[in-house]
């Protein structure tokens, strides 16, 4: 076969398996997370918006779900700032003032208290069939592939961003539930990493997290970064004793 | 003066002006002055011909005290023209005794002391019968006093139940429940069908055309509905009622159809419905506004600006023509923005509960579980958080105790247990002392934590405070309150 027409049915290939990853959608309103490492990696530079996004945390957090509620308060803070957010939950532990510090002004913050894990994929929906919102937020246990395709779906037709915060009752939960397959657009993985303080100093320090994406249509996956928590503007940025650094090896080659 | 006839009344006063009696008149007035009670006591109802009763349980200190509120009462009557009097008491009967024969304008009966306030009043004060009231004062016996001292089954035997009965209503040995007035719709429609309806299509096509109807009256009186009643009369007599409400006023009618529309569901039409009411039992003022569902189309700031621009050389009037429009545009977004969210708002409230949807909001309280409140989502909004010290992300609705281990007295612990897993200490912040609210009462008196920030080896950060100062003669209790990211 000639290289130019094979390098041409390529293209041809490559275009069709991106419509189809991209549901069809062309035009990619992103929120870039400010720091190249990571804008990088995803299609369009940032995150997409009008999709759906799935944040769980690592070992022990993903019952708790505080690393992945402080990743997805920094996202917020900066997404679209003069329109609401809703955050659906079915445990009411979210604290004001920790969601404060991350830059979300709690004034845009509408939340639902809902009674069992149903109520939260349906308040979800209804959220994501409002255009005056900025984005819906859930804490889900179960999300199965149809339930997923329905949020998805409401997100494109709105343009509000769905993210689902995966959170698990105990391990045998998470462990049957965290690699089920669901229609979110990327899918991320946090985890509180030890702080960088030195020695006989004083303080705790800021945290600094790794930060995972391990599922992204159309982009370079898995990677991940090892990034300071959230400034009072919702920033991450990338880990101090990294900056310096010459970058990682890359693997050249990729599974899956 | 009651029994002289009309002639002779009027041979003594030949000025005297001449009124119809009018009992429908009366009673229909009488409810009317029982509803405009309601503003003292939600439990009002007309009792007689010429009483009101309000049940003030829990409703006096809101008007400062039993006494300020009798007097406001018949204070505001008498600007409406109204002589009244009003007494307080612990049943019924007192009240009824005290305000008809107690001689004061208003009077208060103090708690328990029924027995010896009425006892000095005419028989007359017990609510009896004319001729009853007569016969016992032929008797002897004038007072409500003298009945006392007399045999119960004799006093029965003699002058019938009642007696009995209302002497021990007044002094709170029998029960004498009321029966509130039922609230007043604000406004309301009614649709009865020539035939019973049964079907869900009939049922919400008949649900549509009430709530057209209703929202055309609201909006004729710039008035919004924040909570309707629909109540379904089945020809069987059963009457099936579904509520709904919303977060700010609203006369939308494809809104409120949807609020509807799922409970709509919940209504047994039986053998059919022959009747459907709906009413808005709570409104507010509503100015008007056109209110979209829809989004609203965004318009191109630069056609607008091309089409309306009157003369194409002014700059000046051409830029003060564009920022009107785009002014305009920004209120419509911002108008339709509001109602779309005011409409999810509904939605999840109606599905969820009113109290489960809403807002955290800053409360000026040092004890972390009080700093926030959860508010309506329409609730004015402070936003004064403090954010220094850091707190954490998850607060825990209760603190868990831990089993901890500290190596001294004021130190952060080294090692803890929670959830069964054990935390190795790797970094700590603190102590942050905070006290009781003290001034509220003596419960919180003593209260005292030393909060510290830790660090775990796998990075992992809480919030444990020790409850109460160090003794070495007890073990410390530890606790985890927060999770920080």
């Amino acid at each position: 076969m000639p290289v130019a027409e094979r390098s041409g049915r390529l293209a041809a290939l490559r275009r069709r398996l991106e419509a189809l990853e991209r549901t069809g959608r062309q035009d990619w309103a992103v929120l870039p997370f400010a720091l190249p490492a990571i804008d990088r990696v995803l299609p369009g530079k940032g995150l997409a918006l009008g999709t759906l996004h799935e944040v769980a945390g690592t070992g022990p957090e993903e019952e708790d779900g505080a690393v992945a509620a402080a990743f997805l308060g920094g996202i917020l803070a900066r997404l679209k700032p003069a329109l609401p957010v809703l955050w659906c939950l079915a445990e009411s532990d979210l604290y004001g003032p920790g969601l404060v510090a991350l830059g979300l002004d709690t004034r845009r913050l509408v939340m639902a208290q809902a009674r069992h894990q149903r109520e939260v994929l349906w308040a979800m929906e209804e959220g994501l069939r409002t255009s005056a919102l900025a984005a819906v937020i859930g804490e889900l246990d179960v999300l199965s592939l149809p339930a997923s395709r329905r949020l998805l779906l409401a997100a494109e037709a709105s343009g509000v961003t769905g993210f689902a915060l995966r959170r698990w009752r105990d391990g045998g939960r998470a462990a049957a539930q965290r690699l089920a397959p669901n229609a979110a657009q990327t899918r991320w993985r946090v985890k509180a990493l030890p702080g960088d303080v030195a020695d006989g100093e004083p303080g705790i320090g800021r945290a600094r997290w790794q930060v995972e994406l391990w599922r992204c249509r159309g982009g370079d996956v898995p990677t991940s970064w090892m990034v300071e928590a959230c400034d009072a503007t919702g920033h991450v940025s990338l880990a101090a004793a990294l900056v310096d650094r010459p970058p990682a090896w890359q693997p050249t080659y990729r599974v899956g | 003066m009651p029994g002289r006839s009309l002639g002779d009344a009027r041979a003594r006063h030949p000025a005297l002006a001449i009124d119809e009696a009018d009992p429908a008149g009366d009673a229909a007035a009488l409810q009317r002055l029982a509803h405009w009670c309601q503003r003292y006591s939600p439990w009002t109802v007309p009792h007689g011909s010429d009483a009101i009763l309000l049940d003030l349980t829990g409703c006096a200190h809101l008007r400062g005290g039993e006494a300020n509120l009798a007097g406001e009462l018949i204070e505001r009557l008498r600007r409406q023209d109204i002589a009244g009097r009003a007494a307080i008491a612990d049943t019924v009967g007192a009240a009824w005794a005290v305000a008809r024969c107690g001689g004061a304008e208003s009077a208060v009966v103090p708690p328990e002391a029924a027995r010896s306030t009425i006892a000095a009043l005419p028989v007359a004060a017990l609510r009896l019968d004319p001729v009853l009231a007569i016969e016992l004062e032929r008797l002897g016996l004038r007072r409500v006093g003298d009945l006392y001292a007399l045999p119960r089954a004799a006093l029965a035997a003699r002058f019938g139940e009642g007696l009995a009965a209302r002497l021990d209503q007044a002094l709170g040995v029998a029960a004498e429940p009321l029966s509130p007035l039922p609230p007043v719709p604000a406004r309301w429609m009614q649709r009865r069908f020539a035939e019973p309806i049964g079907t869900p299509e009939a049922l919400a096509d008949a649900l549509q055309r009430l709530l057209e109807r209703l929202c055309v009256v609201l909006g004729e009186d710039m008035l919004g509905a924040r909570r309707l009643v629909l109540i379904c009369h089945r020809v069987d007599g059963v009457a099936a009622q579904v509520t709904v409400g919303t977060a700010r006023p609203t006369r939308d009618p494809s809104h409120l159809f949807r609020l509807f529309a799922e409970r709509l569901a919940m209504i047994d039409p039986g053998l059919g419905i022959e009747d459907m009411v709906l009413a808005a039992m709570s409104v507010q003022r509503l100015a008007a506004v056109q209110l979209r569902l829809a989004a609203p189309a965004r318009v191109q700031p630069a056609t607008a600006r091309g089409k309306i621009v009157p003369f194409p050389g002014d700059k000046a009037v051409a830029r003060q023509v564009a920022r009107a429009l785009l002014a305009a545009e920004d209120r419509d977004r911002d108008i339709g923005d509001a109602a779309e969210l005011a409409a999810l708002v509904d939605r999840l409230a109606n599905r969820l509960g009113l109290p489960s949807v809403g807002r955290l909001e800053p409360h000026q309280s040092h004890v972390p579980e009080r700093a926030q409140r959860f508010v309506p989502a329409f609730a004015p909004s402070q936003n004064t958080w403090r954010v220094d010290p850091p707190r954490p992300i998850r607060l825990l609705s209760h603190p868990e105790p831990v089993q901890a281990v500290a190596l001294m007295p004021d130190d952060p612990p080294i090692l803890f247990r929670w959830r069964r897993l054990p935390h190795r200490v790797r970094r700590a912040d603190g102590p942050e002392r905070l006290c009781g609210e003290w001034w509220f009462g003596g419960r919180e008196a003593g209260v005292l934590r030393d909060y510290y920030r830790v660090e775990d080896e796998a990075g992992r950060r809480f919030w444990l405070y020790r409850d109460g100062l160090f003794l070495p003669t007890a073990e410390p209790r530890w606790f985890l309150h927060g999770l920080f990211a």
